[in-house]
């Protein structure tokens, strides 16, 4: 049980990784990786989203569609949940943690549009999972997702200072490096 | 068939009710009572971010002045006016601030400073510095002019003219951007009205100047000893003015030989 758990999140934090391999969740992946602190921001607040919508996703399939049989009003249940969900977590930090409401702020909201939190839930459904293996899944995403935008940010500081053709410069070049990313993480498949 | 439509409809609908009185409650329960006063100290203040006060954004500096963690003046980028306005609102006194602007202590521009080699990377001063030989001058501390600091001014203050970065003092908000940026820390803030500046950074040795720039520092000390009012200090080898003590008498610029104590009428 716990050998197969971790090996779910391994799988989906590196070699499944959301998106260099998935490609999810990319329109953040390029809007907020210029520097790096901003994308640890975007990556603390995109597993903080993910491990609770998993979650509460989770419930609201087993215990809501599942038993009325309407499976496939899955997609448009999770986004009103998760939408929900962003904005009940954000009047909650407001409240009862500024710091973090301060350090998390800005990237609560944009993440209720991000689709790795959706797909993430939907995968969870797919692929049959109980509740603390999506949760788990779901945290492993996340970090999967922090891990790249990390990268990414620390590549693009780089880029900066360096001489790019003029016509490669800004979304180009950020494009042709995600790509070269993908390919690097292709070669965590040889991990399971 | 019928069923099923209502069936879908009645859940997501009670799905959709359910989650709006809990974000209804919650937010009744979670509310943060934002105060006017920053509300509207947010509208007076500039909002372009910028940081040069020192917190994370316009937003945050009005909650500071409001709470009375910052003083109504501290936006470098409105002035005095701005402070004024911001004292209305908040009801403090506004002390009246110099007017600071940021300015670059070099003056060895392409005429009057050697070069020594040929710098051929990317055009960053960052990236130049990191290379050995300041950006192909002889001089190691002076402007390499590849204008890291143009690109960062929101204001458009800074220009490289012959080499060398400039401010136009008018455009200038004294955000401070330039100056974090500056890999040889040339730029600093000077009082709008200074009426004399020191146009060089170089800590080399008097001789050593000489070979590199006509407009250097030579850390002669004939300015020190020429100010009245003991403004002129020396830091390492070169003259920095204390403009909380200059009369502006111009007596230093006058007795420089290297002339790189500048007065600033044409500048």
């Amino acid at each position: 049980m716990f050998k197969d758990l971790l090996f779910i999140m391994l799988g989906s934090a590196l070699v499944n990784n959301v998106v260099l391999s998935q490609f999810l969740g990319l329109c953040p992946f390029l809007g907020v990786s210029k520097k790096t602190d901003t994308a640890i921001g975007m990556g603390s607040a995109v597993i903080f989203v993910i491990t609770i919508a998993s979650a509460i996703t989770s419930l609201v399939y087993t215990y809501i569609l599942v038993r009325f049989n309407l499976e496939f009003l899955n997609t448009i249940a999770f986004i009103l949940v998760i939408a929900a969900l962003v904005q009940f977590v954000e009047m909650f930090l407001k409240k009862f943690s500024p710091p973090l409401y301060n350090s998390l702020g800005v990237y609560l909201p944009l993440i209720t549009t991000n689709c790795a939190v959706l797909g993430v839930a939907l995968t969870n459904v797919q692929k049959e999972y109980d509740f603390i293996t999506s949760v788990a899944n779901g945290f492993a995403t996340s970090v999967g997702f922090t891990i790249a935008i990390i990268i990414l940010a620390g590549i693009r500081e780089r880029i900066d200072e360096k001489a790019v053709p003029e016509s490669f410069r800004g979304t180009p070049i950020t494009l042709a490096t995600a790509g070269l990313m993908a390919l690097a993480f292709f070669g965590f498949k040889g991990l399971l | 068939m019928l069923e099923g439509v209502i069936i879908t409809s009645a859940v997501l609908g009670v799905l959709g009710c359910v989650i709006a009185l809990i974000l209804n409650f919650a937010g009744d329960k979670f509310y943060v009572s934002i105060n006017e006063k920053t509300e509207k100290i947010i509208e007076v203040l500039p909002g372009n971010n910028c940081g040069g006060c020192g917190y994370a954004g316009c937003s945050a500096l009005a909650e500071a002045i409001s709470n009375g963690t910052a003083a109504p003046n501290a936006c470098p980028v409105g002035g005095s006016e701005l402070a004024k306005e911001i004292a209305k609102i908040t009801g403090k006194k506004a002390v009246d601030t110099k007017r600071m602007v940021a300015f670059v202590h070099c003056g060895g521009d392409c005429v009057k400073s050697v070069r020594k080699g040929d710098y051929s990377g990317s055009s960053s001063c960052i990236s130049a510095k990191a290379v050995q030989g300041n950006g192909g001058k002889a001089c190691l501390s002076g402007c390499m002019g590849y204008g890291t600091c143009v690109d960062v001014c929101e204001f458009g203050a800074l220009s490289i003219k012959n080499g060398i970065s400039v401010v136009d003092k008018e455009k200038c908000r004294a955000c401070g951007k330039c100056i974090k940026v500056c890999p040889n820390s040339l730029i600093s803030f000077v009082p709008y009205d200074a009426a004399v500046t020191v146009k060089c950074s170089s800590q080399e040795r008097g001789a050593v100047v000489k070979s590199q720039c006509s407009v250097g520092c030579l850390g002669c000390t004939l300015c020190t000893k020429q100010c009245p009012v003991n403004a002129i200090q020396m830091n390492g080898n070169v003259a920095r003015i204390d403009y909380s003590l200059c009369t502006s008498c111009g007596a230093c610029a006058e007795k420089c030989p290297s002339k790189c104590i500048i007065v600033n009428t044409v500048q």
